[in-house]
């Protein structure tokens, strides 16, 4: 109904493999960055950026970086959080100790930083898996959270360890509104975004989805289990570390240690889980709902329950967390993304399926 | 420092290691008869100990309130097994272990929506007054404590090899297929052993609750018992005591001598993370745990 594929044939090997062989798929992603590009910053008030579009973009990365290691590598990680913080502290630290550190380089090195922390907390996947790996990162989550507030160093010695992030300058440029922020955020997430799409789509992407459908297999047919696993490890780690980044200096400005707890890590969880493991789109798709979902829940509530406590809310927000994770581990375990995948293929067809 | 005032930090450390051991037991009970990681069982302590509480509080005689938090974790049991393992049944595990997430934060919101967040405090009429034993000081609650276990444990013991149902627990953690075939229930089987894994709860609930306040933070305290149960080996009782024991022993040993030799503002707070380091070394020498069977997923 919306649109078919008839008439337009592949007739070299670039063609089959684009990422989008669809003309009407390449139109919609065009309209997709214009609507993000020009048509968000144009009409979207300060407070959407800042409260809503840019954690969203944040929270997607991260997703999209967990994504990557429990989706498609099949290791199930708490310790996303964890990662996070390296990620915030080193860029801070490099931008502080190294003198006319530009803010791009220094959110790499943060991520390298991330990726070199989560290869060490990885080795143990080598040996073990399922719930003794999350065990594992559990460990890396709590150590993480200590190592960064009790060495006052990592916070420049502030006594509660809050670090408080220096400004955003590209070329001479300040990216110190909330548009411009949102605007950098964008372009990073939709770079690693590309280049995530690109990697799943390589031999290093089907090699983690090998070892995650059936290790063994994945040996015998040649794939190396040590270096695809750690490589997934620090890859997920490398995004999870820019992500933390971002949330320190494009969207917090002053975070401290306990910003990245343990309970950030299982809301990671549950946008892949709720957004859909193994799937780019399903990370943003996760992002969104989680984020959306209690800025819903407290509209509705306030409007439809007048006087109703907020700390209510907030038990009620849990709970329903808790049980939509359930909820779609028995019926879609693939999540919104298989949704919208099934009402794609629908609208194909419709409004006459065969 | 002296030796008896090692002996005392060690005494001390293996007596909250019992602590541990209770929320460990709870999770073994339910990885042995159905080989779900229960993520929830903090939760559940939680949720047992602050429901037990707020009835106490609100007037309701001891044994009666006893008498109602179980008969809530009893459902809470069935209506688990109803939900959420039925329609998992043969999913991989690690499926069943996030669900249990899913689970954890659902009763966490459940219990503070219907009680609230404030602390409560629990009398359970024991006295808490150390007591001076050849220069060594020691809690006479976590003696208690100890004791309480160690009761549960026996307990356990003979459900497990002399009752029919204990049994049937076992067949079926052996073997869910074979078990199955012979005519044993699945359903209430798992129905059952969450609602004893509740139990478990309760009591380590109610000890943890009289100890440190019957509060939020019970959940992370449960957490603990994950490295207990990677020490111990996942479906052993007698590994999740041993276990409970090392990592209590281990991460106040931990606080008071690595801490002092950090120096004082450093060194605090060792406890929250050596019990999970702790675990992670002892993973890649010892996978299946002390206790453990031999053949666990290897990769």
């Amino acid at each position: 109904m919306i649109y078919r594929e008839a008439g337009q044939f592949k007739t070299t090997y670039a063609q089959d493999s684009l990422i989008f062989p669809l003309r009407q798929d390449r139109l919609s992603m065009v309209a997709l960055f214009a609507f993000a590009y020009v048509i968000v910053p144009a009409f979207a008030t300060d407070y959407w950026f800042s409260a809503i579009l840019i954690p969203f973009l944040i929270l997607s990365l991260a997703a999209l970086g967990l994504n990557i290691l429990t989706g498609y590598t099949g290791q199930l990680s708490l310790g996303t959080a964890g990662f996070m913080a390296v990620g915030a502290f080193a860029a801070f630290n490099f931008m502080l100790r190294v003198p006319g550190m530009p803010i791009l380089l220094a959110f790499i090195l943060a991520g390298l930083s991330a990726a070199a922390v989560g290869i060490l907390f990885g080795l143990p996947s080598l040996r073990i898996k399922g719930f003794y790996l999350a065990v594992a990162t559990l460990a890396a989550q709590f150590f993480i959270e200590w190592t960064l507030t009790k060495f006052s160093w990592f916070s420049n010695d502030n006594s509660s360890g809050v670090i408080s992030a220096q400004k955003m300058q590209i070329l001479g440029y300040d990216f110190d509104t909330p548009v411009s922020k949102y605007l950098l955020t964008l372009s990073i997430v939709v770079v690693l975004t590309v280049l995530a799409i690109n990697l799943i789509r390589s031999e290093t992407g089907r090699a983690f989805m090998a070892v995650r459908d059936m290790g063994v297999a994945a040996e015998v047919v040649g794939i190396p289990m040590l270096k695809t696993k750690l490589l997934s490890f620090a890859i997920s780690s490398f995004y999870c570390g820019i992500a933390g980044a971002l949330w320190a200096f494009a969207y917090l400005g002053s975070v401290e240690p306990q910003a990245f707890d343990l309970n950030r890590s299982f809301q990671m969880l549950f946008m892949i889980i709720i957004g859909g493991m193994g799937s780019i789109l399903g990370s943003f798709l996760g992002a969104f709902f989680m984020l959306l979902l209690p800025i819903l829940l407290n509209v509705f509530g306030h409007a439809l329950f007048p006087g109703i406590r907020s700390d209510l809310l907030s038990n009620l927000e849990v709970c329903l967390f808790g049980a939509l994770i359930i909820f779609f581990l028995i019926v879609e375990p693939q999540g919104l993304a298989k949704l919208w995948r099934t009402g794609k293929e629908k609208l194909r067809l419709w409004p006459f399926p065969y | 420092m002296g030796w008896e005032f090692f002996l005392e930090v060690l005494i001390g450390g293996l007596l909250a290691g019992v602590m541990y051991s209770l929320v460990a037991l709870g999770f073994v009970l339910i990885y042995k008869a159905s080989g779900v990681f229960n993520f929830a069982q903090g939760a559940m302590v939680f949720f047992a100990a602050l429901t037990f509480v707020s009835l106490v509080e609100r007037g309701v005689n001891f044994w009666l309130a006893l008498l109602v938090t179980m008969a809530a974790l009893a459902l809470f049991g069935v209506l688990v097994e109803r939900l959420v393992l039925r329609p998992l049944v043969g999913q991989p595990p690690i499926t069943l272990f996030m669900a249990t997430i899913g689970l954890a934060f659902f009763l966490e919101g459940l219990t503070q929506g219907l009680w609230g967040a404030q602390v409560h405090s629990l009398e359970l009429g024991i006295k808490d007054i150390p007591f001076m034993l050849g220069g060594i000081m020691i809690s006479q609650f976590d003696l208690f404590a100890a004791g309480t276990a160690g009761v549960l444990v026996i307990a356990l013991a003979i459900f497990f090899q002399k009752t029919r149902i204990g049994r049937a627990l076992r067949a079926v953690a052996d073997d869910h297929q074979a078990a199955q075939s012979v005519g044993i229930p699945l359903k209430h089987i798992w129905a059952i052993v969450w609602t004893v894994a509740g139990l478990v709860a309760l009591v380590a609930g109610m000890l943890w609750g009289a100890r440190t306040g019957v509060q939020f933070a019970l959940t992370f305290t449960a957490l603990k018992a994950l490295p207990v149960l990677i020490l111990g080996g996942f479906s052993s009782i007698p590994g999740a005591i041993v276990g409970g024991l090392l990592i209590g022993a281990g991460e106040k040993l931990a606080e008071v001598y690595i801490g002092s030799s950090l120096g004082l503002n450093i060194g605090t707070g060792i406890e929250n993370w050596f019990p999970y380091m702790l675990a992670l070394v002892f993973l890649l020498v010892r996978p299946e745990g002390l206790f453990g069977e031999k053949h666990i997923d290897r990769v």
